[in-house]
């Protein structure tokens, strides 16, 4: 299959060997993967923070880079939510009724990495390794507004030689929230901090999730503890091999 | 009777409009000067006492409500009704408001129409004192306290006392509720105790924290008060237009004596309350005392239908309560959160509401709800108005429980939108330069590529080690409890360049 990569402008910037990951792991697989050099970020943090009109160059720049894929991965699950949910919604009040149809169809195409592995591809063991304990966090958006069940959990445990420990609290938010982690500091890191305690109960040498936004807040306290445990996303330990 | 202010027969549901201009400052009058929910929250977030408190309480409540919840096979499809029962009623609002009209006359109750907050207080005080009363007796109500029933009430020299235990212990304590359903939920038995003794004029002496001992203390308290009262105010659950009949759904029974015992009756009720018909209310008695205290059926669930000679009260008054509800129907998005039955299981499972509690809301309606009910009321033009949109990281939990399905985080973002919009007028906003230099680089892939490269440029001058420690503000924020990751030397983008090319 011909897949379209749609990075993210955080993995992008700060995490590229999550890219490298999904690219390795598809191409293991058999998958052509795709980069339209035109994309730069889906807009959430814009329209989250109340930014609306700003929002609407990104979603016609992010239709213009990804039109005529038929899948599109993302690292993002939340990512992939806002494309999914919100791009129709930014496309119809921009007045645009061809920027509004270009997202019709890209919407429904656009896959968290579990998702297009375990429901498009069909795939639950993909030939990883990676020998440690691992606790996995599942993103809020992965869960709630994606709702990619259990699909990574399911990829997790066919990793050899990987054992996933139980996270106490797992679907509680880590307190991120995009610029909520700035203009609720506090609370943020309230959240952080019990989300932290239960990773590190846990014994597990790494944490796993679909979203580097939630693991560079948990992996920056984790750090900052000196805690010993290191994060990686889903797509780093999938594309892991002996 | 001439107690139609008829201002306006409420609503037009069928307003098509995307963002209303919500709200008036002054709907929750002893609310004003509240600071925003971020100063307000670091408050909180210092008190061990209350955090303790706090994640006792909901994380109990949290998995009774899981468990009850989970016994329903068909728990989606109710909410499913409940949702589609509310937007019905709400797309008709005016048809059933007018029918309650009607049917509640015909029973022998007086309906009184109130615009705003200060209307609705001056319609009961002046009933009140026509009751020749001057001290009336309350049930746990949501609405009053929105509308600040107690205080404009002691401005006439009326007294009001609360009788639902934990509203009698705010009350008792100078505080202010802090959660929807348990409004003490912030204070544990020991500082219950302590209130108790300090302002119960009839407190028994060597009083301990025993539960049982606090609640024989409060049943005192109020038995007096219940048999002397002349009036009684409640609000109410759910309107019944079929019939006139209004509901008090409640856990303790006070309500229900506060109901029956005094001669005269106010329910001063928010317009969104009603529904269709008596049959309607057995999806929402399902949905309710599940989704709240995790019961499967309420204790005691009062319902009155005007006036019966010889029983109950011989004067009956409904207080129909607009205060901004019909800005917020005209809103397509806002709209949804006039659903709301009062449950609290938004507030329950809101890993924000948890930590800080319900105070830093600054309004009777805390956590989720409140963060997209007050703004629609009151507007987004304060600190405080402004800041509860924010006041969420869209986890999206909230509306995962939500019993008529409002979705909460839906809500925020639009409200969010709107405090954007109205500060759009300001000359200096450095968030909108920020948020409008960085849509300008965000939307094209040249651009962010050449902002990447000068980042990956800057690895010289923030160190190499791929942690960065301490940033200025508004980033501090960050740093003071989280490392931050260094940009790489290369991004992917230019990973792929290099090795694939940079071609699709």
């Amino acid at each position: 299959m011909r897949i379209a990569l749609f990075i993210t402008c955080l993995t992008d910037t700060l995490f590229p060997e999550t890219g490298k990951a999904i690219t390795a792991l598809l191409e293991r697989l058999g998958h052509e993967v795709v980069f339209p050099p035109g994309q730069a970020c889906c807009g959430q943090m814009h329209f989250n923070s109340g930014y609306r009109p700003e929002t609407v160059p990104m979603v016609r720049g992010f239709a213009r880079a990804f039109s005529g894929f038929d899948a599109i991965v993302t690292p993002s699950a939340s990512c992939a939510a806002m494309v999914r949910e919100y791009h129709p919604v930014v496309a119809a009040e921009s007045g645009d009724p061809g920027l509004a149809r270009t997202v019709g169809e890209i919407a429904p195409r656009v896959y968290d990495l579990s998702g297009l592995l375990v429901d498009v591809l069909g795939v639950v063991d993909v030939g990883a390794y990676f020998p440690c304990r691992v606790a996995y966090h599942p993103s809020c958006h992965s869960l709630r507004m994606l709702r990619v069940g259990d699909a990574p959990v399911r990829l997790l445990r066919a990793v050899r030689g990987l054992e996933l420990v139980d996270l106490p609290g797992a679907e509680e938010c880590c307190g991120f929230g995009g610029t909520f982690a700035l203009k609720n500091a506090g609370t943020s890191a309230a959240m952080c901090a019990d989300k932290v305690a239960a990773v590190r109960g846990t014994g597990a040498q790494v944490l796993c999730s679909a979203d580097n936004s939630c693991l560079m807040h948990i992996g920056g306290a984790l750090t900052r503890q000196r805690a010993g445990i290191t994060v990686r996303h889903l797509a780093e330990i999938l594309a892991s091999t002996p | 009777m001439s107690e139609h202010a008829a201002n306006g027969h409420a609503a037009n549901g069928h307003a098509t409009k995307g963002h209303a201009t919500h709200g008036h400052p002054e709907s929750m009058p002893t609310y004003l000067g509240m600071p925003p929910f971020p100063e307000a929250a670091a408050t909180a977030l210092g008190n061990a006492q209350l955090r303790r408190n706090l994640a006792h309480a909901t994380s109990t409540i949290r998995a009774k409500r899981a468990a009850a919840v989970a016994e329903l096979a068909d728990w989606q499809q109710l909410r499913a009704a409940g949702k589609a029962i509310k937007d019905h009623t709400l797309a008709h609002l005016d048809t059933y408001l007018t029918r309650l009209e009607e049917r509640v006359t015909d029973a022998g109750g007086h309906v009184h129409w109130a615009q705003d907050a200060a209307e609705a207080n001056s319609i009961v005080t002046s009933l009140v004192r026509a009751a020749g009363a001057d001290s009336v007796v309350k049930v746990k109500s949501m609405t009053t306290q929105e509308t600040g029933l107690n205080e404009a009430l002691a401005a006439e020299h009326i007294t009001a006392l609360e009788t639902d235990l934990a509203e009698l212990i705010v009350q008792l304590g100078h505080d202010r509720p802090s959660h929807i359903l348990v409004p003490a939920i912030h204070r544990n038995r020991a500082e219950i105790r302590d209130i108790f003794l300090a302002e119960m004029a009839d407190v028994p002496s060597g009083l301990t924290d025993a539960p049982a001992e606090l609640a024989a203390a409060a049943r005192a308290h109020l038995r007096r008060a219940f048999l002397s009262a002349r009036v009684g105010i409640s609000g109410a659950n759910f309107a019944i237009a079929e019939t006139g009949g209004l509901v008090v759904v409640e856990s303790e029974g006070n309500g229900r004596m506060c109901l029956t015992l005094p001669e005269t009756l106010i329910s001063v009720v928010g317009i969104e309350k009603v529904l269709p018909s008596w049959r309607d209310l057995e999806v929402f008695l399902a949905l309710l005392p599940r989704s709240s205290t995790a019961e499967r059926m309420n204790p005691y669930t009062s319902m009155w239908t005007g006036l019966h000679p010889g029983d109950g009260p011989s004067a009956f008054h409904l207080v129909l309560l607009d205060n901004e509800r019909t800005s917020a129907l005209a809103d397509t998005i806002g709209r949804q959160a006039l659903r709301c039955i009062r449950c609290s299981a938004c507030l329950n499972v809101c890993p924000v509401y948890e930590r800080v509690g319900g105070h830093a809301y600054g309004s009777p309606y805390p956590g989720p709800i409140g963060a997209i009910i007050t703004p629609q009321l009151r507007g987004v033009t304060s600190p405080i108005d402004a800041s509860l949109p924010y006041a969420s990281t869209l986890c999206g939990a909230c509306y995962e429980v939500c019993p008529v399905a409002i979705n909460i985080p839906e809500a925020l973002v639009h409200l969010r939108a709107e405090v954007v919009d109205a500060k759009r007028s300001t000359a200096f906003q450095p968030e909108r330069i920020v948020m409008g230099a960085t849509s300008w680089i965000l939307r094209s892939g040249r651009r962010l590529g050449l902002a990447q490269r000068a980042a990956s440029a800057s690895r010289v001058l923030i160190g190499r080690s791929g942690r960065i420690r301490r940033l200025p503000p508004p980033l501090s924020g960050w740093t003071k409890t989280r490392d931050a990751p260094a940009p790489p030397p290369e991004s992917f983008r230019a990973w792929w360049a290099r090795t694939h090319g940079g071609a699709q």
